[in-house]
């Protein structure tokens, strides 16, 4: 248990867990939105998409991170935009996007002369390497999700449950949609640092599943993603330490245990439940 | 009287089709209109206009009045949504209350009155999912109805329901008319022909019935491909000839 404290002595360790909470709050936030309203593809279609935007940012000799979230906020503004034609396929759409990003992103890096970044610290993310910067950024992001989600819950609620419904009572229908899937895609750039591109879409889907096998309710369901999400990072962020793995590998894999071992919960408290009613009935 | 809906030669499409054609529609203080017609006859896009979801390529349209009352299909809802019953009622205030708005005590219990007068005031923790399909028409119902609109529209309110509760359902629809103007869209001609007090057809052009009796010189003239209604002691349709 010492070492645990030892730990925070290193710089590198406090801002990973300062990384972790910010990211556990953003994501559980937004996640939940996401898994409301079943826009996991799309939400898995803006973060490869915004690898486009790294690669360019990095040939320009600009930060990554910076040009994901433009290439990010676009391509979510894109997506928005077809999903209202009613002629357009828009799976099909987001797989070419998705496709395209991951492309540009490739090229952009390798025809960067000199030295090649570590595309492994894109892919898979590394808190334990977040600069101040992205700190900064994670906090700014995680201060605005928290303000829009307190003001406009209901609203938010409102809109992504049934649209045409909140368009008949003249509300501001289309800005809500479109801020919301800005933050989507914001959540989605700023916490890559700290799971990677390929991981990224789990930390916003599996502590919301979670929350959602026990309660139905949309608040409810926000505050346990937090709270799943920081136990999550936490035990990968030790885990990553002790055995030297990627964090976001290991942040993800402590998810799923945690997935694992809550539905195992689920199913026992039914069963007893089921026993208690049989009980009862005789 | 009391005009609360006016559309005036409206000309409605999706990209290049043309669904609704030169349409003219008043809706009058406590009318009952049901709008009837075939599958793809723009029965649905004439509702999109009215509520301004969809707007006509031209044509004018003029609302006096408070907002809109609206129950939409049934089936076009995610029932795995988180939320709760009170919150989908509470909802149909946020016409009102806009994007700050706060939901006061008697708002609260309006909502309470209107689920106790629907009988699913027990369920109002419910999360939409655990509901049955009747249920479900009442809580949207409520939703419908709790922004006191003077026009309610309803979009086939009777798909998906069991027979009994669609006698409750226009039991309710019957006392809701006594203050509220309805418009509603239903497959079930039959059904909705005894309650309403006039019947709108609709097939690309919309031919306007000033009573609930539809003669065959009615649907020859207009065209309307739907059974012939007549009202008698014993309740049954007449088919034309076939």
């Amino acid at each position: 248990m010492n070492s645990i404290f030892e730990l925070f002595q290193y710089q590198f360790f406090n801002n990973a867990v300062f990384a972790a909470i910010m990211a556990s709050i953003t994501c559980g936030i937004i996640g939940s939105y996401i898994v409301a309203r079943r826009i996991v593809f799309i939400s898995g279609g803006i973060t490869h998409a915004s690898f486009g935007g790294i690669g360019i940012a990095w040939y320009m000799g600009l930060n990554p991170i910076l040009g994901a979230a433009l290439f990010g906020v676009l391509s979510a503004f894109g997506i928005e935009w077809l999903s209202k034609k009613t002629d357009v396929r828009q799976d099909s759409v987001i797989g070419i996007l998705w496709a395209l990003g991951m492309a540009l992103g490739i090229i952009f890096i390798y025809m960067t002369p000199g030295y090649a970044p570590n595309l492994m610290s894109f892919l898979f993310g590394n808190i334990l390497t977040v600069s101040s910067l992205d700190l900064f950024l994670l906090l700014g992001l995680s201060i605005l999700t928290i303000l829009v989600f307190a003001m406009f819950l209901k609203p938010i609620l409102y809109v992504a449950f049934d649209e045409e419904f909140a368009k008949t009572q003249r509300i501001p229908v289309q800005f809500i949609s479109y801020l919301m899937i800005a933050l989507v895609a914001l959540a989605i750039v700023l916490n890559i640092r700290v799971v990677g591109i390929i991981l990224v879409i789990s930390f916003l889907t599996i502590p919301q599943t979670i929350a959602n096998m026990f309660t139905k309710d949309f608040k409810r369901m926000i505050f346990g993603s937090i709270g799943f999400g920081l136990l999550g990072s936490f035990i990968g962020l030790l885990v990553s330490y002790e055995i030297n793995a990627p964090s976001g590998a290991t942040i993800i894999f402590s998810f799923v245990m945690l997935f694992v071992i809550a539905k195992l919960v689920q199913l026992s408290l039914k069963a007893i439940r089921r026993r208690e009613g049989i009980k009862e009935a005789k | 009287m009391n005009k609360l809906l006016e559309l005036k030669s409206i000309n409605a499409a999706y990209d290049d089709k043309l669904v609704l054609k030169d349409v003219d529609l008043v809706v009058n203080q406590n009318d009952f209109v049901g709008i009837i017609g075939p599958n793809g006859g723009g029965k649905t896009t004439l509702l999109k206009v009215i509520l301004g979801i969809l707007k006509p390529i031209s044509g004018e349209i003029h609302v006096n009045g408070s907002s809109i009352g609206y129950l939409p299909q049934i089936n076009q809802i995610d029932k795995k949504f988180p939320i709760s019953v009170q919150d989908v009622v509470l909802s149909g205030l946020m016409g009102v209350k806009k994007l700050f708005g706060r939901y006061s005590p008697e708002n609260r219990t309006r909502a309470n009155e209107l689920m106790n007068q629907m009988g699913i005031l027990h369920l109002k923790n419910k999360n939409i999912g655990e509901l049955s399909g009747g249920q479900l028409q009442r809580v949207f119902l409520c939703r419908a109805i709790i922004s006191d609109p003077q026009l309610l529209i309803l979009d086939e309110p009777d798909t998906y329901v069991d027979s009994n509760f669609e006698g409750e359902l226009y039991d309710i629809l019957d006392q809701l008319n006594d203050h509220i103007a309805i418009v509603i869209v239903s497959h079930d001609v039959g059904t909705i022909c005894s309650h309403v007090k006039t019947i709108a057809c609709v097939n690309q052009t919309l031919c306007y019935h000033d009573s609930n009796i539809i003669s065959q010189e009615q649907l020859k003239a207009y065209n309307c491909p739907i059974d012939l209604i007549t009202h008698g002691e014993v309740p049954h349709r007449v088919l034309k000839h076939h």
